[in-house]
């Protein structure tokens, strides 16, 4: 309970930006995310960088633990206020390996005591026993993959766990005591009707979990799904039917009191996910682990190799395995439209032409004119925002507003 | 300056594929004319486009030297292209020899185009050395290729050469035969500069060189030469011979082939097949056969970004410093904006300009539906030429329209002469003759719209035929046709640059195509989009893209960020090359629809 009060106080801070105001002369914000790149089995939608090949898991904690001393000034003068696993799937690993790595950390990086650690978790691995692990190994926020808690849902997309251990999972973490627990939710799938994604909402509603990652099924190149499309095994996710299952999500989640404070997130007020929201703040990170990501704050990102051996092997030999790249005025634009208008807060005018110039605040207002007349974008104290219509089509929206 | 008994000028008929560039290549390595260091595939194609193409696309000259039995040899190799598009530039190098090498390949036998271009080196009294190349390949059918060139040129068995490019097997008899064979060029006795052009090339320090074939006299640097045909008089500032480089002379004589430069800047004023001689002392008449080249595909090329116009008049300027073939006047278009209305020798003529203006001059452009020229007769008896469907008169002024006709002659094995048939009748072709060559071998004449053979014929008689059919054409007069005007409009504005002129039979289906072919390729936007054909205010066809309801990423966290911006960023900037006709966008290769309704 206590605990509870301190998140919604500290939830608060970030929500309202004081940690920013606060700390601007002394300290800088920052995360740190790590990538578990290992998985049981494959999803058939995923894209993201794993392998099912358990061998090497030790060597590669080790090599995370290594990347995190090597990295250990890249955050000097910062202080760490979140700190996520990623995957993968991070609910694979053992006490021993999660302290291991929280350990290597609060060893180089300036940790805040109260900071949020999250791990993403597979319902499949949320035993009791796994639960208490990880409770006792310091992790404070559950990201649970339960993505539908229909049988064929997750059948079609080959997750390991069943409808059964999706509400199994819930049940068990909110006895070990977590309460900021997030989950994902997929809609779109060929199969879900609107009624069905609508009993899965409310089955969401029923565990009174304070967040919700929902997001429509994308068929990523290279995938099984995107095999099984093109050979007609699978049908296609139906747009149309994908738009309103987003319709009905932003509807029933406003109702239920959940913020939809970005495209693909919606929260309890005070729960919002400090990690992600930093992302879109354009607040520094450090990613470490293959295939990581990282952001100075300003205009430099970098991301590590995207294969398990090749990193193993090079920071152990000591070469080079990552590329990076300098973000120019106009990259640095562009991201924060690309960022800034997913979000609830939007982009600030203001805050643009203070950094851009009036002219690219002129300019902005004249591309995005022709949303502004059909209310797929609005103006609303200075800041541009889209409109529920207007996130439908917000890939299209951001591109015509950016400066290339 | 060699004696003319030592000379020998020859060039090579081939069909496309038949193996000449490599045979070629062969014959400069025998003469060490190049250095093995030079030698790369097609050593004569200049043009990294003829390379990758494999294709010859301007003519060249190269002079081979080789002592044999005491005498200094000079071979003059003319290479000439072999596609149907460049007939005319290939007649003009027949004309600057005495000899042609007849390269047939083993393994596929006499084409139709060959057959034109041998018919041409025995109009200009060519001696033909054949030769079977290819003969190494595991299919090579060398008897049957000999009986047909014997069908063909009456020669003996044992005149024909065996050969393969790709060994270089037969080479040094190729040498001898042609020493022995292809007569010395002959001095009329005329002592007065008469030589021809066979081909130009522009060098951007030197101007337009002219390739030359010295008939009658000689030439020093230094002197006043005419160009007979446009009258105009120029300094021969350079005359020399041709090597892989150019190789300057003091004078060239009477047999030779070389080249001049005259400081010309522009290409127009150099004219393929025309005669030069001394503006001092001219000669009498004129080397016959000139032609001014005539451009028989026409279609609108309009710069991507509309600011970029300029630039695009400069860059088909100097194209057309070596491409004199290629005409261009300014258009205008609702859809394009400004652009030009360009002339071409054929569809794969315009390939070439479209992908030589994007490699030279980093020129991209949007390219519309290619047409031919019609006239057009109004009901007040005035004839109109219409290059672009845009200018056919509207309504009751026009009476009728006048399409092109062409001859055509298909060579084929007897068992397509069906499908070729159907193919032929399909395109409103009219058999004109039907004729055995030998017994495998049959020539099939048709008088056909020249329209009809424009678009995805020649692929098409090719993949009826498996590869057996070969074709060849000259243009015909005129003929009075059914022909409408087809116009597609988007949500109802009229896109000018997809309006096409169609026989009346073809007209429904056609539309009915391309309404689903732009249905394919105009990308869904925010609202429906209706697509439609029409003849006049007679809507014949319709097809609708329905409004883009979601577009939107699912997850923009840490790792995505980059790949996104970057993906969004590359949408812009193909929103941007998209143009608009009243809110639809459209992207460029939908404007090329046309060329890919079988795809």
């Amino acid at each position: 309970m206590v605990l509870s009060l301190l998140k919604d106080f500290y939830d608060y801070f970030v929500a309202q930006d004081l940690f920013t105001k606060v700390n601007k002369k002394q300290r800088r914000l920052a995360g740190i995310y790590i990538h578990i790149p290992f998985c049981k089995q494959a999803c058939h939608y995923c894209n993201f960088h794993f392998s099912t090949i358990m061998k090497g898991r030790s060597e590669m904690i080790e090599a995370i633990v290594l990347e995190s001393r090597q990295r250990s000034d890249y955050l000097v003068g910062d202080e760490v206020e979140t700190i996520y696993f990623g995957g993968g799937s991070p609910s694979l690993l053992d006490k021993e390996e999660i302290e291991q790595i929280l350990a290597a950390l609060t060893e180089q990086f300036q940790v805040n005591g109260l900071a949020e650690i999250t791990l993403e978790a597979n319902p499949d691995d949320l035993d009791p026993e796994k639960l208490q692990m990880l409770k006792e190994a310091g992790v404070n926020r559950l990201s649970i993959g339960v993505q539908s808690f229909r049988e064929e849902d997750l059948r079609l997309m080959n997750r390991a766990h069943n409808s059964e251990q999706a509400h199994s999972c819930l049940e068990n973490a909110k006895l070990a005591g977590f309460e900021n627990i997030t989950m994902d939710l997929i809609y779109g799938i060929p199969g879900l009707c609107n009624q069905d994604w609508r009993d899965n909402l409310e089955r969401f509603f029923a565990f009174d979990i304070p967040h919700l990652s929902a997001y429509a099924l994308t068929v990523e190149p290279k995938t099984a799904l995107a095999h099984f499309i093109k050979t007609g095994s699978y049908a296609a996710p139906d747009e149309v039917q994908t738009a309103e299952q987003f319709e009905i999500l932003s509807a029933l989640c406003t109702e239920r009191g959940y913020e939809h404070y970005e495209i693909s997130n919606l929260a309890l007020p005070g729960w919002r996910s400090s990690h992600n929201g930093n992302y879109w703040k354009g607040v520094k990170y450090l990613g470490l682990g293959p295939s990581a990501h990282s952001f100075d704050g300003r205009n430099l990102r970098r991301w590590n190799v995207a294969n398990n051996a090749k990193y193993v092997k090079a920071l152990r030999s000591g070469e080079n395995y990552f590329e990076s790249e300098r973000l120019s005025t106009e990259d640095r634009i562009n991201e924060y439209l690309m960022t800034g208008l997913r979000t609830e807060a939007g982009c600030d005018l203001d805050w643009i032409e203070g950094e851009f110039g009036l002219q690219l605040r002129q300019q902005l207002i004249k591309a995005a004119s022709p949303y502004l007349e059909t209310g797929k974008l609005m103006v609303k104290k200075n800041a541009l925002k889209l409109s529920l219509q207007g996130k439908l089509v917000s890939d299209r929206i951001i591109s015509d507003l950016f400066i290339v | 300056m060699q004696p003319m008994e030592n000379i020998r000028n020859f060039c090579i008929i081939a069909h496309i594929d038949h193996g000449k560039s490599t045979l070629a290549d062969r014959l400069l390595q025998y003469t060490n004319a190049v250095s093995e260091r030079e030698l790369q595939a097609q050593t004569l194609d200049d043009m990294d486009l003829e390379r990758e193409r494999g294709i010859t696309i301007k003519s060249h000259a190269i002079q081979m030297n080789l002592k044999l039995d005491g005498k200094d040899y000079n071979f003059n190799l003319i290479d000439t292209p072999g596609h149907v598009d460049f007939s005319y530039e290939v007649s003009r190098s027949i004309a600057a020899c005495e000899g042609v090498l007849l390269l047939v390949d083993a393994t596929q036998g006499i084409q139709a185009q060959t057959i034109s271009n041998l018919y041409l080196a025995l109009e200009n009294d060519l001696e033909v050395i054949p030769v079977v190349n290819k003969v190494d390949m595991p299919n090579a059918n060398i008897e049957d290729v000999q009986d047909q060139i014997i069908d063909l040129i009456g020669c003996k068995r044992e005149e024909i050469l065996s050969a393969s490019g790709k060994t270089g097997e037969g080479v040094p008899e190729i040498i001898q035969a042609i020493i022995d064979r292809i007569p010395a060029p002959s001095n009329d006795g005329g002592t007065k500069l008469k030589a021809l052009i066979f081909d130009s090339v522009y060098n951007s320090y030197r101007g337009v060189v002219a390739y030359v074939r010295i008939v009658e006299g000689q030439i020093s640097k230094g002197q006043k030469i005419r160009f007979m045909a446009t009258g105009n008089d120029y300094d021969a500032n350079e005359v020399g011979i041709l090597k892989m480089d150019y190789e300057p002379k003091a004078s060239i004589g009477a047999g030779d082939v070389g080249y001049i430069v005259t400081g010309i800047k522009d290409s127009k004023e150099i004219k393929v097949g025309d005669t030069i001689t001394l503006a001092t002392d001219p000669c009498e008449a004129r080397i016959d056969g000139f032609e001014d080249v005539k451009p028989m595909v026409f279609a609108g090329l309009y710069p991507i970004d509309t600011d970029d116009y300029e630039d695009l008049r400069e860059s088909l300027e100097k194209l057309q410093l070596n491409d004199a073939s290629l005409t261009f006047e300014p258009e205008t278009s609702l859809a394009l904006g400004f652009g030009f209305r360009c002339g071409f020798l054929g569809l794969l003529h315009l390939e070439i300009v479209q992908e030589r203006l994007e490699r030279e001059f980093d020129m991209s452009v949007i390219t519309t539906v290619p047409n031919v020229s019609y006239y057009a007769f109004t009901t007040r008896g005035e004839k109109i030429l219409v290059n672009n469907p845009s200018d056919l008169p509207e309504g009751t002024n026009l009476d009728y329209v006048e399409e092109p006709l062409i001859g055509a002659q298909i060579i084929t094995k007897p068992e397509y002469i069906g499908p070729i048939m159907n193919l032929c009748i399909e395109k409103r072709g009219r058999l004109q003759g039907q004729t055995y060559l030998t017994t495998e071998r049959v020539e099939m004449s048709f008088e056909l719209p020249l329209a009809e053979i424009v678009f995805d014929f020649y692929d098409r008689l090719k993949s009826i035929s498996r590869g057996y059919a070969s074709f060849d054409y000259q243009l015909g007069g005129y003929s009075r046709g059914d022909l409408v005007k087809l116009d597609i409009l988007l949500n109802g504005e009229k896109v000018d640059a997809l309006s096409s002129l169609i026989h009346r039979s073809k007209a429904y289906e056609f539309g009915k195509k391309l309404c689903a072919k732009l249905k394919e390729l105009v990308p869904r936007q925010q609202f429906v989009i209706a697509i439609q054909a029409a003849i006049g205010a007679k809507i014949i066809a319709r097809e609708t893209i329905s409004a883009m309801r979601k577009d939107v990423t699912a997850k923009c966290y840490g790792g995505d960020i980059t790949r996104k911006r970057k993906l969004l960023e590359k949408q812009k900037k193909g929103k941007k090359k998209m143009r608009q006709v009243g809110r639809v966008e459209v992207p460029q290769k939908a404007f090329m629809a046309v060329l890919k309704l079988n795809e």
